[in-house]
C-alpha cells in the first residue's frame, strides 16, 4: 500500500511538471506579449524602447525561456508564485485570498451533489419503473445537459429579480455575516453542483440496478433480511465504486464550471482571477493557477484510487 | 418476435435452411427505437442538422441586419423571439447559430477523434516508452479541465471559428487517447492478434484493421457524447467572451449580451440557452440509445 500510495505520488510530481512546461510554453510561444498588453492598456501610453528593456528585466522576461521556467520552479519550491505583471502584486497573496472562496463554493456543491446524487440514483434504482425514477431519471438527464451559466441566469432572473427571495449575485466570507453568505450561495452552489448531481444521480441508478441482481443480494433476501440492512450494507458500498470515479473527475469539472459561474454570480474567486489574467496574458498568474488546478485534481485521483480498497476489500494495490 | 419472422429478401438460400438468419443491424435497430428517449434525441439532432443546412430559407430576417429603428423589442408576431440592442432578429441568429455549433463540434471532434485515436492505438500496440510517454502527457492533459485548456489556448490564438476549434480539440483529445488505448491493449490479448503477428502481418494494418474496428462501437458512442459537451464547451467559451467574435452568431455569446438586458428582455438569453440544452440533450439521449443497443454485454436481454 505505502509503495503504491509513494510510487502514484512520483507519477502525480511527473505529471504535474509535464504541466507546467505544457503551461509555460504555451503561454510564450503562442502570440501576444503581456508587456504590449499592459503598456496598451496603461493611462501613460508613452513608454519609450528604454523603459519596456527596463520593465522586461524587472519581470525576468528578457531572460531566455529555460531560465525563466528555473526561475519560476525555484520560486515555487520556496513557496513564491511570483508576481502578476498586470495587477502588480504577489501572486502567493492573490492566490490565497481568491482560492479559499473557489473551495467554499466548490466543496459545498460537491458534497451536495454526492449525497443527493446517490440518493435520488438509490431511489431510482430501487423503485425502478415508479414515478420517483421517472421524474428523477429525466431530470438527471436535463441536469446533464443545461449549460451551467444559463442556468444561473435562469435563476436569477426567477429567484432573485422577480420573486425577490435571494441576493442577485456577490459574496459575502461567512465569517463576516454568514446569513447573507449562505443565502448569496445558494444559487451558484446549485449550478456548481449542478452536472455532478445529475451525473451521480444516473450513475448510482445504472450501478444500483447491476448490483440488486446479483447472487448475494437474492441471498440476502432469502435470509429475510430488511430492505434497509440490505441496501446499507451490501447494495451502498458496491454501487459507490463507480460513483467515486465519477466523484474524482467532478473535482475538475468544478474548477471548470468555476470559471464560468463565478462570472455569472460576480464572485472573486480563483476561476474570476484565472479569467481575468488569461485575458490579459497575465503569465504569472496562470501558469501558477493551472498548476493549482491540477495539482488537485491529481490529489483527488489518488484519494480516489486509494478509496477503492476500503469500498471494495478485493481490491489490492501491488 | 417480429424480426425472425420475417423473410430476408434476396438472402442466401442455402444460408438459410442451415442457420436462421440474425441480423445485427436490425437488432441494433429494433433496441434503439425501443426507448422513446433515444428517438427524442435523435429527432432534436435531426430538427438541429436541417435548421443548420437550410437556415438561410428557414431565418425570417437577416441575422446581421441591424434596424436601429427596432431595438429590443418584446417577441411579437414580426420578431418571434424579439430583437436584440442592435436591432437584430433573435430567432434568426439563434437558426444560425446551429451553423457555428455544427461546424465546431463537428470539425473539433473528428480532428481529435483522428489524433486521439492513433496515438492511443500506437501506445497500446508499441508500449514502453511510447507508452509512458503518449500516457504521462494524456494524465498531464486530463489534470487539467478541458474548460480551462481551451480558454488559454482560445484567448493566445484570440477569438473565431478555427482557433476555437483548435481550443476545443485539444482539450477534448485525452479522453480519446486514454479509451482508446485502454481498449487496444485490451484487444491485443487475442490470439488473432497473435496469429495476425505470426504470418507477418505490419504493425499498421494490424493496428487499423485488426484492432480498431473491433473497438468501434464504443468509440461511437463517446464521440456522439462528446458533440454535446463540445458544443457545451463551445458556449461556454463564447459565453466567456473568447470563444466565436462578433458579428457571427454564436448560441454562448447570445446569452451572455442579452445577460446584461435580463430585467427588460429575459428572452435574449433564455432563448439560445435553450437552444444550447436541446442540442446537448439530443447528442446524450442518443449516445445513451447507442450505447444500450451496440454493446454486446446486454446482448440476447431483449
Amino acid at each position: 500500500m505505502t509503495t503504491y500510495v509513494v510510487r502514484r505520488l512520483l507519477q502525480g510530481v511527473l505529471v504535474l511538471i509535464i504541466v507546467t512546461l505544457f503551461v509555460f510554453l504555451v503561454m510564450r510561444l503562442l502570440p501576444g506579449d503581456p508587456l504590449m498588453l499592459y503598456v496598451a492598456q496603461s493611462e501613460l501610453g508613452s513608454y519609450t524602447e528604454e523603459d519596456m528593456a527596463k520593465l522586461r528585466h524587472e519581470y525576468g522576461l528578457d531572460k531566455s525561456l529555460p531560465m525563466q521556467y528555473i526561475d519560476w520552479m525555484g520560486g515555487i519550491l520556496q513557496g513564491r508564485l511570483g508576481t502578476s505583471i498586470f495587477l502588480k502584486e504577489n501572486v502567493t497573496r492573490l492566490v490565497a485570498e481568491r482560492v479559499p472562496i473557489t473551495l467554499h463554493l466548490g466543496i459545498l456543491s460537491m458534497i451536495l451533489s454526492g449525497i443527493f446524487g446517490v440518493f435520488f440514483g438509490l431511489i431510482c434504482a430501487l423503485r425502478r419503473g415508479k414515478w420517483p425514477d421517472t421524474v428523477f431519471t429525466v431530470l438527471a438527464n436535463i441536469g446533464i445537459t443545461a449549460p451551467s451559466f444559463w442556468v444561473g441566469i435562469l435563476l436569477i432572473y426567477f429567484l432573485a429579480l422577480k420573486l425577490g427571495l435571494l441576493p442577485v449575485y456577490g459574496y459575502t466570507s461567512p465569517f463576516t455575516d454568514f446569513s447573507l453568505s449562505s443565502r448569496q450561495l445558494v444559487m451558484p452552489v446549485f449550478c456548481l453542483g449542478l452536472f455532478s448531481l445529475a451525473a451521480l444521480t444516473r450513475q448510482t441508478r445504472s450501478s444500483t440496478l447491476e448490483i440488486v441482481r446479483q447472487d448475494y443480494i437474492r441471498t440476502a433476501w432469502a435470509k429475510g433480511l430488511r430492505e434497509r440492512i440490505i441496501v446499507l450494507r451490501h447494495i451502498i458500498k458496491n454501487a459507490l465504486i463507480p460513483v467515486v470515479t465519477i466523484l474524482g473527475i467532478q473535482v475538475g469539472h468544478v474548477f471548470g464550471g468555476a470559471v464560468l459561474i463565478e462570472t455569472v454570480f460576480n464572485i472573486p474567486g480563483m476561476g474570476r482571477l484565472l479569467r481575468d489574467a488569461v485575458f490579459s496574458h497575465d503569465y504569472q498568474i496562470v501558469q501558477s493557477g493551472v498548476l493549482i488546478i491540477s495539482a488537485t485534481v491529481v490529489l483527488a485521483n489518488l484519494a480516489v484510487d486509494i478509496s477503492y480498497g476500503w469500498f471494495d476489500p478485493r481490491i489490492r494495490y501491488n | 418476435m417480429a424480426i425472425s419472422n420475417e423473410t430476408p429478401v434476396g438472402a442466401d438460400a442455402a444460408q438459410l435452411a442451415v442457420t436462421k438468419h440474425y441480423s445485427e443491424t436490425r437488432r441494433v435497430i429494433r433496441i434503439f427505437f425501443g426507448r422513446s428517449l433515444n428517438v427524442v434525441g435523435l429527432v432534436f439532432i435531426l430538427i438541429f442538422v436541417i435548421t443548420a443546412i437550410f437556415a438561410p430559407w428557414l431565418a425570417p430576417y437577416d441575422p446581421y441586419k441591424m434596424d436601429l429603428g427596432n431595438q429590443l423589442k418584446q417577441p411579437s408576431l414580426g420578431h418571434l423571439l424579439g430583437t436584440d440592442p442592435l436591432g437584430r432578429d433573435t430567432l434568426s441568429r439563434i437558426i444560425y447559430g446551429s451553423r457555428t455549433s455544427i461546424v465546431i463540434g463537428i470539425v473539433a471532434v473528428g480532428a481529435s477523434a483522428v489524433i486521439g485515436f492513433i496515438l492511443g492505438l500506437v501506445a497500446a500496440h508499441f508500449g514502453g516508452i511510447t507508452f509512458a510517454i503518449i500516457m504521462r502527457f494524456t494524465d498531464a492533459l486530463m489534470s487539467v479541465p478541458m474548460l480551462i485548456i481551451a480558454l488559454i489556448i482560445a484567448s493566445l490564438l484570440g477569438g473565431g471559428i478555427v482557433n476555437v476549434i483548435i481550443a476545443l480539440g485539444v482539450g477534448s483529445i485525452a479522453g480519446k487517447i486514454r479509451m482508446m488505448c485502454g481498449m487496444a491493449l485490451t484487444i491485443k490479448q487475442n490470439d488473432y492478434i497473435t496469429a495476425g503477428r505470426s504470418i507477418g502481418v505490419s504493425d499498421w494494418r494490424l493496428m487499423l484493421l485488426h484492432i480498431f474496428p473491433n473497438c468501434f462501437p464504443p468509440l461511437l458512442v463517446m464521440i456522439t457524447m462528446q458533440l454535446g459537451s463540445v458544443i457545451l464547451a463551445e458556449a461556454g467559451l463564447s459565453f466567456l467572451g473568447i470563444g466565436i467574435v462578433p458579428p457571427t452568431c454564436a448560441w454562448g455569446s447570445m446569452v451572455n449580451d442579452g445577460y446584461k438586458y435580463l430585467l427588460t428582455n429575459p428572452v435574449l438569453s433564455f432563448a439560445p440557452g435553450l437552444a444550447i440544452m436541446i442540442v446537448v440533450f439530443g447528442f446524450n439521449m442518443m449516445g445513451d440509445g447507442l450505447r444500450d443497443s451496440l454493446d454486446p454485454k446486454l446482448r440476447g436481454a431483449f
